[in-house]
């Protein structure tokens, strides 16, 4: 294993993008915390649940995924799962579910605290299991569940048909939490919102495909936490000024030869799957240690929602990574490889998202030979611990890595 | 000019000592992986069947689920790229390597020079692994070494559905109590490992000439089996344990030159 350079890190510039990010990521829980100090009522809210019209209500929302991921990566994944399996729910059950659920029981996890909801934003585009987990969420805390629900597309493009049924849903919610919550949907407001989150997505999408430079001028697994902002905050307007700083640093990295990356860079590779938060020291030290960066992902695309008006924006909504078929997620991850340059694919076989490691298997294969890169998988869970282990991760990088170094 | 590969798995130890990267010299095979004391007795036996001193040595490399562990090596490679060096060393015209080990499965492919070109492993559950027919055999009371005796019997292998070690099991034990004869539960249970590990085989581009490695290479049963479901010959040869550790020890050598 090559020796890891070990350099002197200066203190972080408050200004600088990571300390703006990290803040806006932070405010998301303490912002909705202080409106429920306030009285204000505060939802819980799916990840791609359209986030401009809470964002527009000017609703204080918080995204459970998002806590699990946090509880699971400051250690806690096992602790949450085992509450939630001995009131019945099975191991088989996604961990972000199983973390969720334990505390809205518990109410309590230090690792992450956010405020108890007083009504759900579901949409289902990313899983169906999103729907079982809120609708138990609402029967437990006797609390509305607004939902949206987005089929899965098996076309690329969205027909008029999904786009109104949609469309209708986006207003029905929109009436629903008006009269829920006795705030008003404004359009100028929602046009500002719209604009805000292009920006930071514009932002977002320039500062990934800064990946095509050779060494990339960031650690890919820098994308993994700053995407929690995407998540939470695209239509925050410091969001959008924190991702026009991350653009610039790394750009200007590019310019002075320097990296987040703080090895060299020996082999470039796309990673594949949700992080690993239980183990993300592990699988992150199994690949710098190797001078193996993973340049980009497919979140790197994901999250950059840029729309015109409504219905585009409805349109952006049933075409997130899990809503659509196979072949298009496919050509999506196709070409942020080719355009990156990645020689490898690493991809997480993620035991709690069942329909993205189910359709990983034969894409990976076809990703693998569209782009004549090898691929490794390992089995890990984004947030349940149990599911992983270090050697069987070790063995597979290193296999990958040493396919890479022979083509060389 | 000698070199050594040693392979420290989940369950055995092996050396092998090699001679310009073409003569096998020294050899060792010991129960006992990662963790006892069998890897430094294997390195011992090795480097005295050789009659060759650990000073005499030009490179060392430690491949297996314990190369990272042992310290007395120069290089710590993969069992991936060491079983196809190994395999390719013993069967220049190899493309495919399946190799059961003590806890996985690998599917290794590599291109006409010998070169690693892509890899599959199980999942990380141990059935269609060595650890599933040692449980098995456990259960039995038959030496796991019988296994392939007892399948070459058979006139009717019973089905054992069960994918899971634990549930296959309690399957096993009720199939003897329904009166099925040994042999035949014996040739399931051979069959189900071929199951498993050929369906992880049929994912990569199976290429002939196709070869086993590992411990389990050395049951006719799983081999026969797993040869009529990928619907290619096997080849075998006895040292196909070694294959880790010859590969360690040629990439000591090719590290050398
Ligand atoms: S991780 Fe997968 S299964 Fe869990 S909520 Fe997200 S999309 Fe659904």
């Amino acid at each position: 294993m090559a020796e890891e350079v070990k350099k002197q890190r200066p203190p972080l510039d408050p200004n600088s993008a990571k300390a703006r990010l990290g803040k806006i990521a932070a405010e998301a829980y303490s912002s909705a915390q202080e409106a429920k100090a306030r009285g204000e009522m505060v939802g819980w809210c799916s990840s791609n649940f359209p986030v401009e019209i809470p964002e527009t209500l000017g609703l204080a929302v918080v995204y459970p995924e998002n806590q699990a991921a946090g509880i699971a990566a400051r250690g806690a994944g096992e602790r949450m799962c085992e509450i939630s399996e001995a009131d019945g729910y099975s191991n088989d059950i996604c961990a972000y579910a199983r973390i969720s659920l334990a505390y809205a029981k518990v109410k309590s996890a230090p690792e992450q605290d956010m405020p108890q909801p007083d009504f759900l934003l579901c949409c289902n585009n990313i899983c169906n299991c999103m729907i079982k987990w809120y609708e138990n969420l609402s029967k437990d805390l006797n609390i509305p569940m607004i939902m949206i629900d987005i089929p899965f597309n098996p076309d690329y493009e969205v027909s008029d048909a999904e786009l109104a049924y949609v469309r209708d849903q986006f207003w029905a919610a929109i009436h629903q939490l008006e009269e829920l919550t006795g705030k008003k949907w404004s359009e100028e407001k929602y046009k500002e919102v719209m604009e805000i989150s292009g920006r930071t997505s514009r932002a977002w999408l320039a500062a990934t495909a800064c990946a095509r430079y050779e060494p990339s001028p960031f650690n890919g697994f820098d994308l993994l936490n700053h995407m929690a902002v995407m998540v939470t905050a695209r239509g925050k307007l410091e969001a959008a000024e924190a991702m026009e700083k991350l653009l610039s640093e790394y750009e200007e990295n590019h310019e002075k030869g320097v990296s987040t990356f703080r090895t060299e860079e020996k082999y470039r590779i796309m990673f594949e799957g949700i992080a690993c938060w239980p183990w993300l020291r592990v699988t992150s030290t199994g690949l710098k240690s190797r001078g193996i960066n993973m340049v980009t992902t497919i979140y790197a695309d994901a999250f950059g929602f840029i729309y015109e008006d409504f219905d585009d924006m409805c349109r952006a909504y049933c075409k997130v990574p899990n809503a659509i078929n196979l072949e298009y997620a496919r050509d999506k991850r196709v070409k942020l490889a080719k355009d990156n340059k990645v020689e490898g694919l690493l991809v997480h076989t993620n035991r709690s998202c069942k329909l993205w490691s189910g359709f990983m298997y034969e894409m990976s294969r076809q990703i693998g030979e569209e782009c004549n890169i090898p691929v490794a998988s390992f089995d890990g869970d984004q947030a349940d611990p149990r599911n992983f282990s270090e050697a069987q991760y070790d063995t597979r990088v290193q296999g990958l890595m040493e396919i890479m170094e022979a083509r060389k | 000019m000698y070199t050594f590969g040693i392979d420290i798995g989940s369950t055995t130890s092996k050396c092998v000592v090699m001679k310009d990267g073409t003569q096998i010299v020294g050899t060792s095979l010991l129960v006992g992986g990662i963790g006892t004391k069998s890897p430094a007795e294997a390195v011992r036996q090795a480097l005295e069947n050789a009659g060759v001193t650990r000073e005499e040595l030009a490179g060392v490399a430690a491949t297996g689920y314990g190369r990272n562990r042992y310290e007395d090596a120069d290089y710590h490679v993969s069992e991936l790229s060491c079983h196809g060096l190994g395999a390719h060393h013993t069967f220049p015209g190899v493309r495919t390597i399946i190799d059961i080990g003590g806890q996985d499965a690998k599917v290794i492919s590599l291109d006409s020079e010998g070169r690693m070109q892509n890899f599959l492993m199980n999942d990380k559950c141990a059935a269609g692994t060595g650890r599933f027919l040692d449980v098995m055999a456990n259960i039995l009371v038959i030496p796991v070494g019988e296994l392939a005796d007892y399948c070459a019997r058979a006139k009717e292998p019973a089905q054992i559905s069960s994918t899971c070690t634990v549930f296959a099991e309690s399957e096993v034990i009720s199939q003897l109590a329904n009166g099925v004869e040994m042999e035949d539960l014996v040739a399931g249970i051979c069959s189900s490992v071929a199951g498993r590990v050929a369906s992880l085989a049929k994912r990569i581009n199976i290429v002939p000439e196709v070869c086993m490695s590992g411990g389990v290479a050395q049951n006719a049963g799983v081999r026969n089996a797993l040869s009529e479901k990928i619907g290619h010959p096997i080849l075998f040869s006895p040292n196909a344990q070694l294959f880790g550790a010859i590969g360690a020890a040629l990439y000591a050598w090719e590290k050398k030159q």
